[in-house]
């Protein structure tokens, strides 16, 4: 019996443990704390969403009656609604603007580093500072609409931040200015990696820039579209600092979203119970968008290793 | 390309390429002004315009002048409960992170690709989904509203992104060079501190780079669980303009919002290229 070899499956002796242990706890204690935190969380929060709690989580069961009033009132269903707008119309936006920049700066043009840090750099700024900036602007007694009135054109309106139907368009605009740069930087990536024998052969067969991209170019990029949908989506659902700096959810209510509506359930009504549930709620949304993705990876996957 | 430098084309692609990175870059011109501009001078116009003088004094305001919450202290006290949440989350998360993914690729021991599988899922779990936990778990070990209580949630809950950032490297290294090294009688902490380490400094800047920008510009945790003196400066600013939304003084807090997205700026300034490096490695998770 030697014990030097216990690396294997098999049982280490017992004083090979203790002489292991300081290697046991530095491999351990940070990954169980960081899985048993995620389980135990997301345990805990779904419980919650089960209970009668309102200022103190408290035991007992309610069934789905958080659950119904959270989707019963008026709060969340502006907020679902806001959701939809915004996260079709920001995932879309900044989708196309991402690609049209990408494709720009693929054509060999001169300071394209200097491009490309300008285009990322909002996204290494905190949502609270380009929030608050962009309420700045699109405020009409403050930002564009007023420098448009002293220059004298005294009848241009732009005061969408102020008007209920408009406000969360003002949030689409900060989100794209903020995030499009990410989709450009995948997409750029995606184009510097397109096989360069099959360029060469379209461009033997005599195809012009427009029809190279759209027969060859493009066509290789959607798995790169995929992946960028869904991390545009899921900032999207979990979007929190840029609207609390920008619209504070209004004007009235106009600009709330799932984020908000937890956040306002949880610590300013003390309603703990449904403000798990709509957290809980908030969970599902965004699997509905993950797990779907998760799946399509594994097919992708399971198909390279084949192939 | 170089016959073509000329043609209306390029000069269209140019054109448009320079009007987006102008409209990319009004919003930060725009917080420059007027940081150097003073509140009166804003006030007879816009937010947006060039100073007449330059207004220094709303920086010395914003940093140590300026009233949030009934405390006339300026920025100041913020910026340094930012860094001293932000420096110590960031060296703990990317310390512990670099073990871990050190101990689940190359390592390799019973149950390493369940307990990796569990501690990435972290990277989606919505904050939401942890508020109401951390907020009892602050609560009864005496944290909530400390600065020990940040740097507690931001290190655990950093590891997710840490783990699989150093992870993703070191599965690059030859599994042989541990296999050897083992051979050779060296353990655990030795092959990290000889072999793995040294090959380390390119994944440990992004992750440090990605860690400070993160924990820094973090809002939620650190308004749902400090109050008052003890805030990050992310919810400082919020507090600021709720605070001067009666009395307008938009040079001075222009230039606290200058002062605040001053660290994570200049950072991107410096390793840019290994912050976009970490953004597109979270994207292929």
């Amino acid at each position: 019996m030697t014990i030097a070899v216990s690396t294997g499956p098999g049982r280490p002796a017992a004083s090979e443990i203790v002489r292991r242990l300081p290697e046991y706890l530095t491999i351990w204690v940070p990954l169980l704390l960081s899985a048993a935190h995620l389980i135990a969380f997301s345990l805990w929060t779904i419980w919650i969403s089960f209970t009668p709690s309102t200022l103190v989580p408290v035991t007992g069961w309610v069934g789905l009656r958080n659950y119904s009033a959270v989707a019963a009132s008026r709060n969340w269903q502006i907020a679902l609604d806001n959701l939809l707008l915004f996260g079709s119309a920001f995932v879309l936006l900044s989708l196309a603007t991402g690609l049209i920049l990408a494709i720009l700066l693929d054509q060999r043009i001169r300071g394209e580093n200097l491009l490309r840090s300008i285009f990322l750099y909002p996204l290494a700024v905190s949502f609270v500072v380009t929030g608050t900036v962009w309420s700045w602007l699109l405020n009409p007694g403050l930002g564009i609409q007023k420098l448009v009135h002293d220059l004298g054109w005294t009848s241009f309106r732009f005061d969408w931040l102020i008007d209920r139907d408009m406000a969360i368009w003002t949030i689409v605009i900060a989100a794209i200015w903020q995030s499009s740069g990410f989709a450009m930087a995948l997409f750029l990536a995606g184009l510097r990696s397109v096989d360069a024998d099959l360029i060469k052969a379209a461009q033997i067969d005599g195809a012009g820039a427009i029809r190279m991209y759209r027969r060859v170019i493009l066509p290789t990029l959607w798995p790169i579209t995929i992946t960028v949908i869904v991390i545009q989506l899921q900032f999207a659902i979990s979007t929190f600092d840029l609207v609390r700096a920008l619209t504070n959810g209004g004007p009235g209510i106009a600009t709330q979203l799932p984020a908000l509506v937890v956040y306002d359930l949880m610590f300013q009504r003390s309603l703990l119970g449904r403000g798990a549930a709509a957290a809980v709620l908030m969970l599902l949304i965004l699997l509905a968008v993950l797990l779907p993705y998760a799946a399509w990876r594994y097919i992708q996957r399971r198909r390279a290793k084949h192939a | 390309m170089r016959d073509r430098t000329f043609a209306p084309s390029r000069i269209l692609i140019y054109l448009i390429v320079l009007l987006i990175a102008a409209a990319w870059l009004a919003p930060l011109a725009v917080v420059v002004l007027n940081s150097l501009r003073t509140n009166e001078e804003i006030a007879q116009g816009s937010m947006i315009g060039w100073p007449q003088h330059l207004a220094w004094s709303n920086y010395a305001a914003a940093w140590s002048g300026f009233c949030v919450a009934e405390t006339c202290a300026g920025i100041q006290p913020y910026m340094l409960n930012s860094a001293l949440v932000t420096i110590p989350a960031t060296v703990f998360s990317t310390l512990l992170g670099a073990v871990a993914g050190y101990a689940v690729s190359l390592w390799r021991f019973r149950g390493d690709s369940w307990i990796y599988g569990i501690v990435t899922l972290g990277i989606f779990l919505p904050q939401q989904m942890r508020l109401l936990p951390w907020t009892i778990v602050l609560r009864d070990t005496g944290l909530m509203n400390t600065l020990t209580g940040l740097v507690v949630i931001h290190t655990i809950q950093g590891l997710s992104f840490t783990t699989l950032f150093c992870r993703n490297y070191y599965v690059a290294i030859p599994q042989e060079l541990i296999r050897a090294a083992r051979i050779d009688g060296a353990g655990f902490f030795r092959i990290f501190w000889r072999i793995i380490l040294p090959l380390s400094p390119p994944i440990l800047v992004v992750t440090v780079i990605w860690q400070f920008t993160h924990i820094w510009n973090e809002f939620l945790y650190g308004v749902t669980f400090t109050t008052g003196q003890q805030q990050p400066v992310t919810a400082a600013l919020i507090a600021l303009s709720a605070a001067v939304a009666d009395i307008p003084q938009h040079g001075v807090q222009s230039a606290a919002v200058m002062i605040a997205a001053l660290p994570t700026l200049l950072i991107y300034l410096i390793g840019g290229k290994y912050f976009v490096r970490g953004l597109t490695a979270g994207a292929v998770k």
